[in-house]
């Protein structure tokens, strides 16, 4: 246990000293949480006052862009500490150290943890500068928010990485794109009711849109719907447990047809 | 009393990719404390050969065994205990020498990294390199701070994929001699693949020629030159490599 925390944390000081030779990339990990929080902030002050209180609760959009950005950050953060490791060419000097699958996603989900506090801390801390808003109101559903946001975040992540272990770079654009299939059913901004019929059902099989839904009825009632989150937290076990079997699958397929080795730019 | 296991063994090796056999039926057996080097033109299946034995290519047939343990089933074990470079795949470009050695150092659970560093720099001359970016290192330095890697957990297998390929002829000399001093002074063994006969004729106790996947003749280089008659291993190998085309032509077929 000590020797496989101590591997993870091996590959914690790599993802750190990317940061330390590349500093701007901090600012990368600042930059689009806090540019989109701040569009939808102001479009958030332009609605409240043009529209009555009672169609759009005060903080609603500014809650709703900060915790898609927790999802976001969450999957873009694990996907990109592997297509570093492609970048690199160091898939296989990896494989052949005593790293074993399953510690090196561990190095990723904590690598995407720091990065995703990092970023959508930053943000948050301007949102409450700027437009007053206190992510703190959203109580202990906060915490349970992030915490399902994060997991599904790794389950997309961990199935984007097994597309990229098999089909390489040229699948790179899903470390960016991936979710944003996902976010017109997740009910971000609206609510999954104004969904055609036939997509409601859809929405309502991912944990996010769960999230989204218990969000709005804390901003808008004050009220965390247990319930909601129960489903979210249900419905993330067999999304994590299936980004894990697509990664380990893939990571299998991999070392049958020698794509460790050659993978790369 | 038992007797410790071979440090490598093949048995049977095989591997195919898109219908292509690159690997055929591969056996042999690397004592502890020895040198063996797999010889072959480009795309004889030494570098497959050797990514099988360190479990990064899962073999269709046979199996591959480092230290006793089952590449397939155990290989971390075998792992920690083992190392690998090539010239062809170097370490990341961003990090400087003394990073990339710091993660490989924490990964094999190396204790006092730092200080284990310092002792590698000093051994393979590469102090002056160690705060310089990987990326902005000609192919000598990178092959050097590569070996540096390999000998990070005082390996008792390093596999070697053409590890003179990039440096001059002096630092490839230098390299050679350091080896030997390495495996003499700690009895390990060393798996190295190369086409260069020389160097495999200075450095191996034991060879084997590949050529097209299979393994036509091993033994030791002195014991091949007398049994073929031969001066060099050089020469030795264009008659087994030539025999086997012969061979695989059938009779009456002029070349």
């Amino acid at each position: 246990m000590k020797a496989s925390l101590g591997r993870i944390g091996a590959m914690m000081t790599r993802y750190t000293y990317l940061y330390l030779v590349s500093p701007i990339r901090i600012l990368e990990l600042v930059y689009w949480p806090t540019f989109n929080m701040l569009i939808w902030g102001f479009m958030q002050e332009y609605l409240n006052a043009a529209t009555h209180p009672a169609v759009f609760a005060a903080s609603y959009l500014v809650a709703a862009v900060l915790l898609w950005d927790v999802l976001f950050r969450s999957q873009l953060g694990l996907t990109l500490g592997f297509v570093e490791e492609m970048w690199a060419r160091n898939l296989g000097h990896l494989a052949v150290s005593p790293l074993r699958p399953l510690e090196f996603v561990g190095a990723l989900i904590a690598t995407s943890l720091v990065r995703t506090l990092v970023g959508v801390g930053g943000a948050g801390f301007l949102a409450t500068l700027f437009f007053g808003f206190n992510a703190l109101e959203l109580g202990v559903g906060l915490a349970l928010f992030f915490l399902n946001l994060v997991i599904m975040g790794w389950g997309v992540g961990l199935v984007v990485c097994a597309i990229l272990l098999r089909y390489g770079l040229a699948a790179e654009a899903l470390a960016w794109g991936a979710l944003f299939v996902l976010q017109p059913l997740c009910g971000v901004f609206y609510p999954v009711s104004i969904l055609p019929d036939w997509l409601e059902p859809i929405a309502r099989a991912l944990p996010a849109t769960h999230v989204f839904e218990g969000m709005r009825t804390v901003v808008q009632d004050g009220r965390l719907d247990t319930g909601l989150l129960a489903q979210a937290f249900l419905l993330n076990i067999p999304y994590a447990l299936a980004g894990l079997a697509a990664f380990l699958g893939s990571y299998a397929v991999a070392r049958r047809r020698g794509l460790l080795m050659s993978t790369g730019e | 009393m038992t007797s410790a296991p071979a440090a490598v063994e093949a048995r049977n090796l095989s591997k195919e990719f898109d219908g292509r056999t690159v690997v055929d039926r591969i056996s042999f057996t690397v004592p502890r404390g020895t040198t063996f080097g797999l010889l072959g033109a480009n795309g004889a299946g030494k570098t497959t050969t050797i990514l099988m034995l360190l479990g990064l290519l899962r073999p269709d047939s046979g199996e591959a065994r480092v230290l006793g343990h089952d590449m397939e089933r155990d290989r971390f074990r075998a792992l920690q205990r083992a190392n690998f470079s090539s010239p062809y795949v170097s370490l990341p470009h961003r990090l400087t020498a003394r990073q990339n050695l710091t993660v490989y150092g924490r990964l094999y659970g190396v204790a006092g990294v730092r200080r284990r560093i310092e002792q590698i720099a000093r051994e393979l001359r590469i102090e002056d390199l160690l705060d310089r970016p990987v990326g902005q290192m000609s192919a000598g330095q990178k092959t050097r701070v590569g070996i540096g890697k390999v000998l990070l957990n005082n390996p008792e297998v390093l596999f070697l994929d053409e590890p003179t390929a990039s440096l001059s002829p002096e630092s490839a000399t230098w390299l050679r001699s350091f080896l030997g001093r390495y495996r003499d002074s700690t009895r390990a063994t060393i798996v190295l693949a190369s086409h260069n006969m020389p160097e495999v004729e200075a450095m191996c106790d034991n060879v084997a020629f590949l050529q097209q996947g299979r393994l036509l003749e091993q033994g030791a280089p002195s014991e091949l030159i007398r049994r073929h008659g031969k001066q060099t291993l050089e020469q030795v190998f264009l008659e087994v490599a030539e025999a086997a085309i012969d061979q695989r032509r059938g009779p009456g077929v002029e070349a």
